[in-house]
């Protein structure tokens, strides 16, 4: 059950009414305009109560709510997408998708985890768990844009990599190393963008990045609050302990210079204003990818060699030399 | 050469511990004199099973005597402040006093079979060998510094993963390893791993997978996602050997499997081939 949800019911009866009384006015033509505007004003209220200030186990339920824009819906504001398929070994795992795609007037190769809208499609999709198939597509994707010179463009949306028999057999480590291996030497932008999911080695594998840019009620973290909850404690049910502990919202990551940018969402969420929240994201994309394409490649692998280097926090005396000094 | 200080201090505290002179083997049950064990390589006296060793122990048994640590200045942090039942600066503590070990891998360059080599050796006693900054912030300084001399780098893993108490912190580890692999091995250098009981998650999902050569050790648990959360995702037993080495070997996921008494002589060889044939700087690895 998602809280996010659950919470929204109440509100989304209050609209209801809303339309209802504003349907009456107009059809009876009896004025109603001050019970609408109390309902409204009700209505701006206990939206401001649920979601001005939401506890990170509540901006997890955000990130997962059903409504929020996936991978696809990007890609629907691209101006151009062509998808390219398969790993080129073995099959081809939907829970990836990626391909060329025009950004404004610039070419790029967009990828992305994609998990299902419902539940059919999710069991397609395996609800964007990828396999090793998918990331060996991911990294086939990226090797071809670092070859082409084409900028990479990712989203990042799952709750890990699929955990399955058949992912161990076909080597689901091996695939998500070599893609972090890719992604450190892509010799192009990398620009990467969580937007609901950051679920684990899953995520990082499509986001080691130049700049890493989250949706402000997306999440990222190590593993998924019930993952974490049951590896420490042997027990899912404290995840919403878990989800508070592991400073995983995009601001305590910004925090910790993980996150280089945060995308605001409409208040509600980015599903309240799908089209709208998309517009912003891929704003703040072009806008890095512009910043990022004036550097020469050289100095663009220093940089992203550097800004990971850097991330960490242990002490020790000769703290100041590390990092400067490579 | 005489005996260096840290091994002489690691022998001395296990021949102190009068508690532990018996020890029973995992596998078999079979009752065991721990000198006995030790002289064996921790290695099961009857049933060959491989003990989980110490890190040091493990470097005795790897280098020539000689061996000059890297990193062992870098101590945790507490970014996260985390606390559960215990808070994560008292946890550590605690695996500090029980492993004798300041972090969960040691790190430094030594000699084996003569020849100069970069050796990382993790230890899962302290806090399941998990993955947190420190542990990042060691392999990646061993890594710079074996590019730099232009030596082979070995990393013996044993991992639950990367550590949850450093969150994201921890996570961020294995992309900063995966960048000093890459440039380390894109100069040509050689990198091998050990893969050791058991290799997991964050770890296995990174270096544990990016190396030239990859050797098992006979039995080793090996994987991505741990056991339990398989079973729990598909509701079933796995098999016994399912995410074993010689399953591993079998799928054509790992070079090799070695047993512990050979496994000197088989990286000493390995070095020998690459040292012979220098691969050129900068081809695709």
């Amino acid at each position: 059950m998602n809280v996010i949800v659950e919470r929204e019911k109440g509100l989304l009866e209050l609209e209801r009414r809303i339309e209802e009384l504003r349907a009456a006015t107009t059809s009876q033509s009896v004025d109603m305009s001050s019970d609408i505007r109390a309902l409204e004003e009700k209505y701006a209220q206990i939206q401001h109560e649920i979601f001005s200030s939401m506890s990170p186990w509540q901006k997890v339920h955000m990130a997962r709510h059903p409504n929020r824009p996936t991978t696809l819906d990007y890609l629907a504001q691209f101006a151009r997408f062509d998808e390219l398929h398969g790993d080129r070994h073995f099959r081809d795992d939907p829970s990836i998708v990626g391909g060329f795609a025009l950004l404004g007037t610039r070419s790029v190769m967009a990828i992305g985890e994609q998990r299902g809208r419902d539940t059919k499609e999710n069991l397609r999709r395996n609800f964007g768990m990828p396999s090793p198939e998918g990331y060996r597509k991911v990294r086939r994707l990226a090797h071809l844009a670092s070859r082409l010179g084409l900028p990479i463009v990712t989203f990042v949306d799952t709750k890990g990599a699929d955990p399955g028999i058949a992912s161990e057999e076909h080597a689901q480590s091996e695939a998500i190393a070599s893609c972090l291996y890719e992604f450190t030497q892509a010799r192009v932008p990398v620009v990467a963008v969580v937007i609901g999911e950051g679920g684990s080695g899953g995520a990082l594998a499509l986001s080691i990045a130049d700049r890493l840019i989250m949706l402000e009620h997306s999440y990222y973290s190590v593993a998924t609050p019930e993952g974490c909850a049951a590896i420490l404690w042997s027990d899912a049910g404290k995840a919403e302990e878990a989800a508070a502990r592991l400073k995983l919202t995009a601001q305590d990551l910004q925090g910790f210079g993980i996150v280089d940018e945060i995308v605001p969402e409409p208040l509600g969420g980015a599903h309240r204003d799908a089209a709208g929240s998309v517009a912003r994201v891929l704003g703040s994309v072009e806008s890095s990818l512009r910043q990022l394409s004036a550097l020469p490649t050289a100095e663009l692998l220093e940089a992203r060699y550097r800004k990971y280097r850097r991330i960490g926090a242990w002490h020790a005396e000769r703290l100041e030399a590390i990092g400067d000094n490579l | 050469m005489p005996t260096p200080e840290w091994l002489r201090r690691r022998r001395s505290k296990n021949q102190n511990d009068g508690a532990a002179l018996w020890t029973r083997c995992v596998k078999c049950a079979e009752v065991l004199y721990r000198p006995d064990l030790a002289a064996n390589l921790w290695v099961c006296t009857k049933c060959g099973y491989h003990f989980r060793m110490n890190a040091f122990d493990r470097i005795s048994t790897i280098v020539d005597n000689d061996f000059v640590e890297i990193g062992n200045e870098v101590q945790s942090g507490d970014p996260l402040e985390w606390v559960d039942k215990k808070s994560y600066p008292a946890k550590l503590a605690a695996d500090r006093e029980n492993s004798q070990l300041g972090e969960g891998v040691v790190c430094g360059c030594g000699t084996l079979t003569g020849r100069d080599v970069a050796l990382g050796v993790m230890d899962f006693h302290f806090r399941g060998g998990t993955m947190g900054t420190v542990v990042g912030e060691r392999i990646t300084m061993l890594l710079e510094e074996a590019r730099k001399r232009r030596i082979p780098c070995i990393i013996f893993t044993a991992s639950g993963g990367a550590r949850m108490e450093e969150g994201m912190l921890a996570l961020m580890q294995m992309a900063k390893t995966t960048a000093a692999v890459a440039r380390f091995m894109d100069d040509g250098n050689l990198f091998v791993t050990v893969l050791t009981d058991p290799t997991s998650g964050g770890v296995s999902a990174s270096f544990a997978f990016q190396s030239d050569v990859i050797v098992a050790e006979p039995k080793a648990m090996i994987g991505f996602a741990g056991r339990r959360v398989i079973e729990q995702t598909i509701r079933q037993k796995l098999p016994d050997q399912f995410q074993t080495a010689e399953f591993l070997l079998e799928k054509g996921h790992v070079d090799m499997v070695v047993d512990r008494h050979d496994l000197k002589a088989a990286l000493g060889r390995i070095l020998e081939y690459a040292a012979a044939e220098p691969v050129a700087a900068g081809s695709d690895r």
